[in-house]
């Protein structure tokens, strides 16, 4: 991802005017543009929507964690020639249940912050297994960056329709548990009382988030998922408490962000992930130093 | 600055093959220069690691702690741009966001969730522009030092580095023992023990900052992403098999140093990279740990 845009502005092919359709017209005039900001809309709209779940049930180190444990399953399936997709779906999945395994164990025995130390162990694992893959392959640091930061200006046309669909198959599974889900989120105990099946879907959410990781790591890299999933959500969450809308605000934050890291990182030459995480981030602090509450109307 | 990982320590040298005499294999090991250095800072760093894990457990700062690890990978970038020696920027950078985290003081468990979740996300954005900046402006074959940062390289360790290791984490080591009876009071009950006149806060800040410095200097031998390896697991077995607190806090260090000396000599062995060799140790511990453990 650093190569190209800087690649571009050394060969003096990126022309910053001050004219803004000119500009707007540059950077959609590639390909590789159009398909980073397609990939990147779609990942944006499921990380906001995972993304206010994942902060609302503050399970902000399992989903760092989905996002880690991504890298081994992208790392071992290269070693072993398969789709990075489908390898780090499987290890989300593996993840999710040796996690919720460990962590029932801990709970049982009373131990307190079981869940984080069973999420903290497995996280320590999977990567491991993911430098070990990666040693055993053979483009040791290339590969490893590319994993870890992603190659948002590198997406084919295939990288796009898988992306679609993985994006699809999340949000669609993410509408259908929605209520329920919330439901638990806000009072566990008194929604395992009605009769909602809540540990199941803690299990079912984080096989989504796995699934949300997987899809996005090709394009923002393992590390980066994580700033869309959670910042744009803390934001939201800080701004309304009516989830519909928090939902709604976390996505539009989250396409903002990618948009305008894509763009700004086209005319200068430092990564996308950096401006996108700075634009949140910045965001994010001058609502809370601001403390915007919008009272819902009743 | 490091030896590359990808060079195993059986390809470096000769090394002697195993033999069925362990008190010949150890001695063969032992003499070997990197692998005195690695066995002198590992040992150092699991004690450390073991002590402050314990802490970091009970008072649920797991996340905090992995927060922390991927600040020490920004600021070693940070130092390698400026071209400071990493060491520098790792230590100061570090103890600096330990310190904000500590003034922040204590919150609800899911909005420090959240909270240290938004900082942990910039700081990884600023990483990347680091990582970036070091490999457009330096020439050469540095690439690989974001990935040394990442996952260590005990056997690469140099002398300089080994003295830092050595002092930083004995003076840690002392801290922590002179802390430990009113840190373990106020992380049990930190009412109660601000009421009997202990210095919650200040006890709060100190440790947090002992917390960065220990993390820190276990990067350059463990790595960002493994330092829970060491952390975490070893004070969770030891909080499973034992009930009083001293004698879980000794258990702690002697877990992580067991896991530490069995992954380095597993390693010099087989070409296996320490830092898998020692999470899969710590990982396998804990399931079985889990899995039979009479507490549950």
């Amino acid at each position: 991802m650093l190569i190209t845009t800087s690649l571009l502005a050394d060969a003096g092919e990126v022309h910053f005017s001050w004219n803004p359709i000119a500009n707007l017209q540059e950077l959609f005039a590639f390909h590789f543009m159009q398909n980073a900001f397609l990939a990147g809309t779609m990942i944006a709209i499921v990380a906001g929507a995972m993304g206010y779940f994942m902060v609302l049930r503050g399970q902000s180190f399992a989903g760092h964690t989905l996002a880690n444990v991504g890298f081994a399953g992208a790392s071992g399936a290269a070693l072993l020639g398969g789709s990075p997709v489908v390898g780090m779906l499987l290890f989300g999945i593996a993840a999710v249940f040796g996690i919720d395994w460990l962590s029932g164990r801990t709970q049982r025995a009373k131990i307190p912050g079981g869940q984080d130390v069973a999420i903290g162990t497995t996280q320590t694992f999977a990567l491991g297994l993911g430098l070990l893959f990666v040693q055993l392959g053979t483009s040791y640091a290339a590969g490893i960056y590319a994993l870890l930061f992603g190659a948002v200006l590198g997406i084919s046309d295939r990288d796009i329709a898988v992306i679609a669909l993985t994006a699809g198959t999340t949000l669609t599974g993410l509408m259908a548990i929605a209520r329920p889900l919330l439901f638990a989120s806000i009072d566990a105990d008194v929604a395992a009382a009605r009769g909602v099946p809540v540990r199941l879907l803690n299990r079912l959410f984080l096989i989504l988030l796995a699934f949300a990781v997987a899809e996005a790591v090709q394009v923002v890299g393992v590390l980066l998922i994580f700033a869309l999933l959670v910042t744009p959500a803390a934001i939201a969450e800080q701004v309304t408490a009516r989830p519909i809308a928090a939902v709604g605000l976390s996505m539009g934050l989250a396409i903002g962000f990618t948009w305008a890291g894509l763009a700004v990182a086209y005319f200068i030459p430092y990564p996308v992930g950096f401006f996108i995480t700075s634009f949140a981030f910045a965001t994010y602090v001058a609502v809370r130093l601001r403390r915007i509450r919008w009272q819902p109307s009743v | 600055m490091f030896i590359s990982l990808t060079v195993s320590s059986s390809v470096l040298l000769d090394i002697p093959p195993f033999s069925l005499n362990l008190i010949q294999n150890v001695q063969n090991m032992l003499s070997v220069d990197f692998m005195q250095s690695a066995f002198l800072a590992g040992t150092v760093l699991a004690i450390v690691a073991g002590l402050v894990g314990y802490f970091v457990v009970l008072r649920h700062l797991v996340f905090a702690v992995e927060a922390l690890s991927h600040v020490t990978f920004t600021g070693a970038l940070l130092a390698a741009v400026v071209g400071q020696q990493p060491i520098v920027g790792l230590f100061g950078v570090t103890a600096l966001v330990a310190l904000a985290m500590g003034l922040l003081g204590n919150r609800s468990a899911r909005s420090r969730d959240v909270e240290v979740g938004t900082v942990l996300a910039w700081v990884l954005g600023l990483g990347v522009l680091f990582l970036s900046m070091y490999t457009t402006t330096s020439s050469g074959a540095k690439g690989s030092l974001g990935v040394n940062i990442l996952f260590g390289s005990i056997l690469g360790l140099q002398p300089q580095q080994v003295q830092w290791i050595t002092i930083v984490g004995t003076l840690a080591i002392a801290a922590i023992l002179a802390i430990a009876r009113p840190l373990l009071f106020a992380s049990v009950d930190s009412d109660v023990a601000a009421v009997r006149g202990i210095p919650v806060r200040g006890l709060n800040i100190l440790f947090l900052v002992l917390v960065a410095i220990s993390v820190a200097a276990a990067v350059p031998a463990v790595g960002v992403l493994l330092n829970s390896a060491l952390i975490v697991t070893p004070a969770a077995i030891a909080q499973r098999l034992v009930s009083r607190p001293f004698m879980a806090l000794l258990l702690s260090a002697v877990i992580a140093l067991l896991f530490t000396w069995v992954g380095l000599t597993i390693g010099f062995y087989a070409p296996v990279p320490i830092s898998f060799l020692m999470s899969a140790i710590a990982f396998l511990s804990y399931v079985l740990v889990a899995t039979f453990s009479r507490k549950n």
